[in-house]
């Protein structure tokens, strides 16, 4: 031990005798946090866009508190293992996690128990919404002309992809299906892993639709084989400014996405949380992560710890009706 | 030209250059540690890139990926242990060499027709990146799935054992990837309320614990073989001309193949060796030799899986779609260093696109001396006594899944798949077709069943498409042919037995 201090000393010893379920007084390990290694866990893959949110903010977070931030991707389960993780770990601060909008889904299929309550929520860092994409060829130039031909055309014929059964995109045709006065099967769903499959087959003429975000569905935008015709967002995308929302150009105020925000496992004091949420709004607004962000073309969005938890629950309830609706909620 | 010497300099920049000598040192010590594949390789290269110029985060991939298809071949000759999967097709024979006492040769081959068939596909990455891309693009749900089915079969023609035991173990091998929720429908299916199992068997632990921990097992209850004599291993290329020039067609044939399997979406570079070393035996004039340490199907399917390396970029620079799980990753890192792919790379950022070619051509030819200091340094392994070198391997194992997701559950799987990988093997049962199963059986029953959704439950789509109908005739040929082949024995038998009769 190099940096071997008096206080560091201390420190270490306090928060040991924490961690061995001493009762040590709330000033001795959380008056000075961070002093040691925070540890982040992600519970998607490395290479992924979670991850890469994940490291970009970790860095920005490591220079900001002085203490090595170290994302740990914990995959696996299809994200409950990481999930579960977070929720599990110890309420110290040093155990933080990036949680994603698969929480608020996964509970309704009786996959998992966790929920959005299961955490101590930090900050809301990003949300994608989906766009609605078409193949080039398509005759059907606005969103307006698509859902007339939905509406037309006998349930089932026309269909649908970005991700696997149930998954976010997948529920977000439903939610706006329904919000048409639409069953939520009118559109039949083509399961996919995920949205770069879904949009080669849009592009090779096996699908009509595909509602993945709009980022996602860049290259074969730009490359000339897919169109986006609309949002489901309550304003435009300032990376994508020529497609317009579903509001402009239906009518219906529906809007939903893809978010991750930060959490800690439920009961980090109160102290401890303000610290990381403050630190996560100097990360939100740092340039640094802007270019990030804005060069992947994700979302910048913020909402403070108390904005994230009644973001989540009322996503949280979208959720449920929508997969109720579809069927995929487990009674 | 001036974007060609801009691309010159870009590569020649120091921290380029630093970076590519690393990764590839990297690339070659990770593609040998048995159960750390290319594709995690690439994967904890990820961060960092971040720090990293554009070039420089490029180069990485490229190196490491490059070197670790080729390291994996190591281990796979001197111990039957592919270092990835990629060279597991070709492994056992690759072990025959060594144990004929050809080690030298074997890994030469290895080295010289990998080098040679990533400069094919960098070659073809070149010329052919808009043309391919193009018609991999119009392949639709229900190509994939006859293309799958077609690489499931490989199954039965790679497998040295009957083929009723092989196809028993490519059965299991399905069995295994039904685990999970992954799968079309979104439901869990036997996870036994485990939620390690709702992300199904992971293709990586599955393959750790039936090539690794299983030949660990065989070791530790078998005698310690005679050991091999002490000798200098002699010239690693010595030879390698002679076998370019004997062997080109099957050369050729390794890069064609590598290279249209790594422009398909998801089909990589073990699928490339998997269906080159088959075609191999198929055309061979000599097929008995194969499996016995025969040169020719290392050639062309050693050739194959590094040429579909480079070729695998061709979807992914051009459309953002992945070839293989490599790319997958790369993509990520393309857009977080703007370098988005698209058409657009090919007219505006030429220069980065031709430093990229740069790059694979750099990295396949230092392959070779990188290579052969490999190579020199791993064949201690084979003077090691086997005590010594069994629990270094199972910790590196045991270190190597856990890495990939820092679940102890992964650990568990190898363990797991160890002892059912010793079990099948000693009843003769292919373990390599069990993997198959594994790695091909989402592909099949996503394809087969988003084609059914798709065509509402009409299988007419299957066999109407113009490309979907040239592999659906392939297919079914390759089911057929068993039986047309047994039915003229026995015509020609009957034959024999009508003529002394008259």
């Amino acid at each position: 031990m190099a940096s071997f201090t008096r206080r560091g000393f201390i420190a270490s010893t306090a928060a040991a005798a924490s961690a061995a379920g001493l009762k040590v007084g709330p000033a001795g390990a959380q008056g000075n946090y961070p002093n040691r290694p925070i540890q982040m866990i992600c519970p998607w893959g490395a290479g992924g866009g979670t991850d890469a949110t994940a490291r970009i903010v970790a860095a920005i977070l490591e220079k900001d508190l002085g203490q090595p931030v170290n994302v740990v991707n914990r995959t696996g389960g299809s994200g409950v293992v990481g999930h579960q993780a977070i929720a599990s770990g110890a309420p110290d601060g040093y155990t933080l996690g990036i949680i994603t909008v698969e929480i608020s889904m996964m509970h309704w299929q009786g996959l998992t128990e966790l929920t959005p309550r299961s955490y101590t929520p930090l900050a809301l860092m990003n949300e994608d919404p989906p766009g609605v994409q078409v193949y080039v060829g398509s005759p059907h130039k606005t969103v307006k002309e698509l859902a007339e031909a939905i509406k037309a055309a006998p349930p089932g014929k026309l269909k649908a992809s970005g991700t696997g059964q149930g998954g976010i995109w997948h529920l977000a045709l439903v939610g706006w299906l329904q919000a048409m006065g639409l069953k939520p099967d009118h559109v039949a769903w083509v399961p996919s892993n995920g949205a770069a499959p879904a949009m080669q087959d849009l592009a090779a003429g096996g699908l009509d639709i595909v509602t993945c975000s709009v980022p996602e569905a860049r290259a074969l935008i730009e490359a000339g084989k897919a169109r986006s015709l609309a949002v489901m967002a309550h304003e435009r995308n300032p990376a994508f400014p020529n497609v317009p929302t579903l509001k402009e150009e239906m009518g219906i105020d529906y809007a939903t996405g893809a978010w991750r925000g930060f959490a800690g496992p439920k009961g980090l004091p109160a102290e401890i949380a303000n610290k990381l949420t403050a630190a996560l709004k100097k990360a939100n607004e740092s340039k640094e992560y802007r270019d990030f962000m804005g060069s992947r073309g994700f979302g910048v969005k913020w909402a403070d710890a108390q904005g994230f938890a009644s973001f989540m629950d009322a996503g949280n309830e979208q959720m449920g009706k929508a997969m109720k609706a579809a069927g995929l909620a487990k009674a | 030209m001036s974007a060609l010497l801009e691309a010159f300099r870009m590569v020649a920049a120091t921290d380029v250059l630093i970076a590519i000598l690393l990764s590839s040192i990297y690339g070659l010590v990770v593609g040998c540690l048995p159960g750390l594949s290319a594709t995690m390789a690439t994967a904890l290269l990820v961060p960092i890139t971040f720090y990293l110029s554009p070039i420089a985060a490029i180069a990485t991939i490229i190196a490491a990926s490059s070197m670790a298809i080729f390291s994996g071949d190591i281990p796979g000759c001197l111990l039957r242990i592919p270092g990835t999967p990629a060279s597991a097709a070709y492994t056992d024979e690759a072990y025959a060499m060594t144990r004929k006492g050809e080690a030298e040769t074997a890994l030469g081959i290895c080295l010289w027709f990998s080098a040679l068939g990533g400069i094919a596909g960098t070659l073809s990455l070149i010329l052919l990146a808009p043309a391919l891309a193009e018609m991999a693009l119009s392949f639709s749900t229900y190509e994939y799935f006859w293309l799958a089915f077609l690489g499931l079969m490989c199954a039965t023609l790679v497998a040295r054992s009957s083929p009723v035991k092989a196809i028993a173990s490519m059965l299991l091998g399905l069995l295994f990837a039904c685990i999970g929720i992954e799968n079309p429908a979104g439901t869990p299916r036997f996870t036994f309320g485990f939620t390690d199992l709702l992300g199904g068997i992971e293709v990586i632990p599955a393959l750790v614990g039936v090539f690794a921990v299983s030949e660990v097992m065989r070791a530790m209850v078998t005698p310690e073989p005679p050991p091999l004599p002490p000798r200098r291993f002699g010239s690693i290329l010595k030879g390698q001309w002679e076998l370019t020039k004997k062997y080109p067609k099957q050369q050729a044939r390794g890069n064609l193949v590598g290279i249209i399997i790594g422009v398909l979406p998801g089909a990589g570079a073990d699928m490339a060796a998997w269906v080159s070393y088959a075609l191999s035996k198929r055309f061979s004039k000599e097929p008995e030799k194969f499996g016995t340490g025969h040169p020719e199907g290392l050639v062309e399917a050693g050739a194959s899986n590094n040429a579909s390396l480079a070729s695998g970029w061709v979807p992914s620079l051009l459309f953002g779609i992945p070839g293989d799980t490599i790319t997958a990753i790369a993509i990520g890192v393309l857009y977080m260093k703007g370098l988005n792919p698209g058409p657009t790379l090919f007219t505006e950022r030429a220069s980065s696109m031709y430093a990229l070619y740069i790059i694979f051509i750099i990295a396949n030819i230092i392959m070779i001396p990188l290579g052969i200091m490999m190579i020199r340094g791993a064949t201690f392994i084979l003077r090691a006594p086997r005590s010594s070198v069994m629990p270094v391997i199972v910790l590196c194992c045991a270190v190597g899944t856990f890495a990939t997701g820092n679940n102890l559950f992964n650990v568990i799987c190898v363990a797991f798949f160890g002892v059912l990988g010793f079990v099948m093997e000693k009843n003769g049962y292919p373990v390599a077709a069990l993997v198959l199963g594994i790695v091909m059986g989402t592909m099949v029953e996503q394809s087969f069943v988003t084609s059914l959704i798709k065509s509402d439950g009409s299988i007419l789509p299957f066999f109407e498409r113009p490309v979907s109908a040239v592999l659906a005739a392939m297919t079914i040929a390759c089911l057929v042919w068993p039986f047309f082949v047994v039915a003229n024995r026995w015509f020609a038998a009957r034959r024999r037995r009508a003529v002394p009769a008259q």
